[in-house]
């Protein structure tokens, strides 16, 4: 080994380094500037995450570079690559979001932009992390960074009691997790992700005391990603919270937070792979079905889209139960449309504003189609894209996930999911139908221009997903290809 | 010409007319005349291209033809586009529909017209596109996507339980094919390709023959709709507008039919020859019952729509016979039924359109002011009772024959429907337009105006010229199902002679 006293490679880390710099940078500037440099702040943070990708974006080809540092505790390859250029969009978009919003809520502030950096540059490490150590790190300061933004609004009841809610669980669920990486510990002895798979591959199979660690640390990053049984905090955060921190939760978090769980069972459990993937198939089902029946009584969109993003995450966690590489290129085209869609339905929803302030009822939608169209036809797009229908994307997401799953033989796990998709297509419907079937509730005020855009672009890519699809299937493939 | 890629220009046409519906500015009834004019001529356009495809076509090669393959979704999985014998008449069957669809609806629809003749064109490129993919991606994609603009037609310009009717409609259709999609993704697996040519040649075993058939069964059921699942069909034929019936009784009923020939014959003999006998049993069920049911309704739309569930069950059995009676006359009997049903709403239409009700009780003895539609609803009226003379008769003769081949049971109970087909039809047609004209609102009833004649002339004509002169039809098929029966009887034969070294 080298001596410690020489600096590790900082070059594969230079996008959260430029994060890091930017946050403090930003914070330093709203701390001094006067209260109108907040939409500044708000810009900045933008042109941050942009400039952030752009390190990542530069070598296009995915599958060629495969840099590890810092003692092998971060690892940059192609598929760190393809979901950090993912969280990136989620987060620039969700500051975006927030601007119309924070003007007229007294909502103006520019910790918010801020926070949104911190918890980036945690979701960046996240998904970078090769070590437990590493993973750790990056998983709190994102969540507490997240716990903070939940209760940002802090003169209402809901926001608050949305963050202490997300805190408390949260923290036990960073509890669970550390004790199961402690008992990974104990029983390989290692911290890094590849030792423990070459200690595990030596022993020969999971211990007892190894298969406990495992099912904590997968129960602490269910709870990150909303899987069921750990997903009860989702509905109530996803109302409590202010819409634009919604929408943030409901994309980038999520994607960051399945990635981690792809590398972690496949850089450091892959010798134990029947053991995770019978937990992964569980929780898989459980997800789809409890997506798919809770949604149908809702009547409040944040919590419908919180239950929808339940299921989603069930739905890619097929692709990941397959086990396979294309199990993961599956869950990554997954996330991929699912960022999209995300985006485009929270666009819509906080878009719902009348004079007298937000509506978040699903009947606030009614007759949209009749007060504004575009909108309307929009978000029916994405509410048939988010059921899987074809020729939108969220079609083709499921279609690989399955695919995969059917290449494992999961037939049982492939059908249930069928049949949940076709008991959430219900509730997707209904949307639909407020709009286009039923008589017109009072119209909402224009859409901010940022909204129009986000809900434009996102919405452009469910429709022409089908157009393109090959490029982008085979750039997920080759970032996959690097997992493995 | 020939070297056009002439099924994706017939595929993707309307869609140009889509794009210059959303140029049309403002909501007064000129701008909505604009916009059902541009609806008009994309149709009637597209439907002369694609007699461009019939003019090409070379009925002596059973293969398929106009052949279209570019990359999609990388790997094994293409756009690829083409049509033999079987699939060629269903699209000019939909493309030759769709102007009387749009004609139809000129003055029947008055509100949100844009949306209605985008969601017509729409509908038209995806039905075009089950028909000519080569591809099973593609054909899923297709059949799915297809459910949209209909669910919406029902929904939005739907009669009272519209919503119903359309969530059954979506939500009935979707469970029976998302079961065909595992099964594609097996078979994707399993033969490495989704290519259809490649897949008909691809020998796939005994035991996931079944699993496969079932799964695609689950889904050409519901759409067909084969008893007991048919049940969606009435809820949404009753609650559509008159142009969406026509559309779902004339070309998406059948893509089930179109299904089974496409699929389950070619791709799985074997398991098509063990479930024979339960598909015969269900289309018989389906006859005798639905036909029974048929006698009891009281709104003209559900009695129509029942009587389609009886003649697709002619269609299924003559499929299952798997003789070449039995499969041409099943396919005669899809397009016949596509022309005569399709017209039947269209009739209906025509007197909801003056009384907005379909209550058979409302009506009586119109006869006596509406002499020309008697003629033209009577002409229907026989053509689905399957009068010899009419393309009715045609279809179900040969059907049965096949029947009679296989099985004389079969046949036999499919005869009995013949017999209460006549008996629903023709008392339903006593009612609504014999006897004596008092209902005081019925005396100031209109003859059928220009529009209506130039709707229904045309059908007419084809119904009593296929009636008579079939020859067209088969001329265009036989290639082809004789080809797809030598294929089956070949790996049923191939089957058996393993079966025999084995023992």
């Amino acid at each position: 080994m080298q001596a410690y006293t020489q600096l590790p490679d900082l070059m594969p880390a230079l996008p959260e380094l430029l994060l890091a710099a930017g946050a403090l940078f930003l914070l330093m500037l709203g701390v001094f500037g006067e209260r109108r440099i907040t939409p500044y702040v708000t810009a900045l943070a933008v042109a941050v995450l942009a400039v952030a990708a752009l390190p990542l974006l530069l070598p296009v080809e995915f599958g060629i570079v495969n840099e590890t540092t810092f003692d092998g505790a971060f690892v940059l390859d192609g598929f760190a690559r393809y979901l950090k250029v993912l969280t990136l969009i989620g987060s620039g978009f969700a500051i975006a979001m927030s601007v119309a919003y924070a003007r007229n809520a007294n909502f103006e502030r520019f910790e918010y932009p801020v926070l949104i950096l911190l918890a980036t540059l945690g979701m960046l490490m996240m998904l970078s992390a090769n070590d437990m150590i590493t993973l750790y790190l990056g998983l709190e300061l994102q969540s507490l960074a997240l716990y903070v933004i939940a209760a940002f609004n802090r003169d209402s009841t809901r926001s608050t009691e949305a963050g202490l809610k997300y805190f408390v669980l949260g923290a036990v669920s960073s509890g669970m997790l550390l004790y199961g990486m402690s008992l990974v510990y104990g029983f390989t002895g290692q911290t890094g992700f590849g030792p423990i798979a070459t200690a595990l591959t030596q022993e020969g199979g999971a211990s007892i005391g190894l298969v406990f660690g495992l099912v904590f640390i997968l129960a602490g990053i269910a709870f990150k990603i909303s899987a069921v049984p750990f997903h009860m905090w989702a509905p109530d955060v996803y109302e409590g919270a202010p819409t634009p921190v919604t929408a943030f939760f409901a994309a980038a978090p999520k994607i960051a937070a399945m990635g981690m769980l792809v590398r972690i069972v496949f850089d450091a459990f892959e010798p134990v792979t029947r053991d995770w993937q019978q937990i992964i198939v569980f929780i898989s089902i459980a997800s789809m079905a409890l997506g798919a029946f809770a949604a149908i009584g809702q009547r409040n969109i944040k919590r419908l889209m919180a239950y929808s993003s339940i299921g989603h995450m069930g739905f890619a966690l097929v692709g990941l139960a397959a086990g396979s590489q294309q199990g993961v290129e599956g869950v990554m085209i997954y996330m991929t449309a699912y960022l999209a869609m995300t985006l485009g339905a929270f666009a819509c929803i906080l878009s719902m504003r009348r004079k007298e302030g937000m509506v978040e009822d699903i009947s606030d939608l009614a007759g949209l189609s009749r007060t504004n169209l575009p909108m309307a036809v929009l978000l029916a797009v994405i509410m048939f894209s988010l059921a899987g229908i074809p020729p939108f994307v969220g079609f083709f997401a499921k279609f690989y996930v399955f695919l995969a799953a059917v290449e494992a033989g999961l037939y049982p796990l492939a059908v249930i999911g069928v049949l949940t998709s076709v008991v959430g297509a219900y509730y997707y419907l209904r949307i639909v139908k407020v709009m286009f079937f039923d008589e017109p509730a009072p119209a909402f005020l224009p859409m901010p221009a940022e909204l129009k855009f986000t809900l434009g672009l996102s919405t452009a890519f469910v429709l022409l997903f089908i157009v393109f699809a090959g490029p982008v299937v085979e750039l997920a493939g080759a970032a996959a290809g690097t997992l493995f | 010409m020939s070297n056009w890629p002439l099924l994706s220009i017939t595929t993707f046409l309307p869609l140009v007319g889509v794009f210059f519906i959303l140029l049309v500015r403002g909501d007064d009834d000129g701008a909505k005349d604009n916009m059902r004019r541009v609806a008009l001529i994309t149709t009637v356009f597209t439907f002369v291209i694609s007699l461009f495809i019939w003019g090409g076509f070379d009925p002596q090669n059973p293969g398929f033809q106009f052949e279209e393959s570019e990359a999609w979704l990388g790997g094994s999985i293409g756009y690829r586009m083409g049509v033999d014998g079987i699939s060629m008449l269903f699209v000019i069957l939909t493309t030759f529909l769709m102007p009387f669809c749009i004609l139809a609806s000129w003055n029947s629809i008055q509100n949100r017209v844009k949306e209605y003749m985008i969601a017509f064109l729409v509908l038209e490129t995806l039905m075009i596109g089950v028909f000519c993919a080569l591809d099973l991606v593609m054909f899923y994609v297709f059949f799915e996507a297809g459910l949209i603009p209909m669910f919406l037609i029902i929904g939005v310009w739907g009669g009272k339980r519209r919503v119903y009717a359309s969530y059954k409609f979506f939500l009935y259709t979707l469970l029976g094919s998302v079961l065909m999609l595992i099964a594609l993704m097996a078979m994707y697996w399993d033969a490495g390709t989704t290519d259809i040519p490649t897949l008909m040649a691809h020998d796939f075993p005994a035991g996931m023959q079944t699993w496969l058939w079932l799964a695609f069964f689950a889904s050409f059921a519901v759409k067909m709709p084969m008893w007991p699942v048919h049940t969606w069909l009435p809820d949404a034929h009753v609650e559509a507008p008159t142009a969406g019936s026509v559309i779902l009784a004339a070309i998406l009923l059948k893509m089930g039919g179109y299904g089974f020939l496409r699929f389950s014959l070619p791709m799985f003999p074997l398991a098509s020859e063990m479930f024979a006998p339960f598909v015969f049993t269900l289309s018989v069920v389906a006859i005798v019952y639905t036909s029974l049911v048929a006698l009891a309704q009281e709104d003209i739309k559900k009695l129509i729509a029942y009587s389609s569930v009886a003649h697709m069950g002619y269609v299924t059995m003559g499929i299952f016979t798997m003789t070449e009676q039995g499969v041409q006359g099943a396919l005669f009997q899809m397009l016949s039924h596509g022309i005569v049903s399709g017209a039947l709403f269209l009739c209906v239409g025509v007197i909801y359109d003056r009384m907005h009700t379909r209550d058979i009780s409302a009506y009586g003895g119109l006869v006596n002011r509406m002499p020309f539609y008697a003629v033209a609803f009577m002409i229907f009226t026989m053509a689905n009772v399957g009068l010899p003379g009419t393309s009715g008769f045609v279809g179900e003769f040969l059907t049965l024959m096949g029947a009679f081949q296989v099985n004389t049971w079969v046949a036999l109970m499919a005869t009995l429907g013949v017999i209460f087909s006549a008996a629903y039809a023709l008392y339903l047609y006593k009612r609504v337009v014999f006897g004596a004209l008092d209902k005081e609102s019925l005396k100031s009833i209109m003859d059928l105006s220009v529009r209506e004649r130039v709707i229904l002339v045309p059908l007419i004509i084809l119904t009593i010229f296929f009636g008579f002169y079939p020859a067209p039809v088969f001329d265009v098929t036989a290639a082809s199902v004789d080809a797809l029966l030598a294929n089956y009887h070949a790996a049923l034969e191939a089957a058996q002679q393993t079966a025999m070294l084995a023992h």
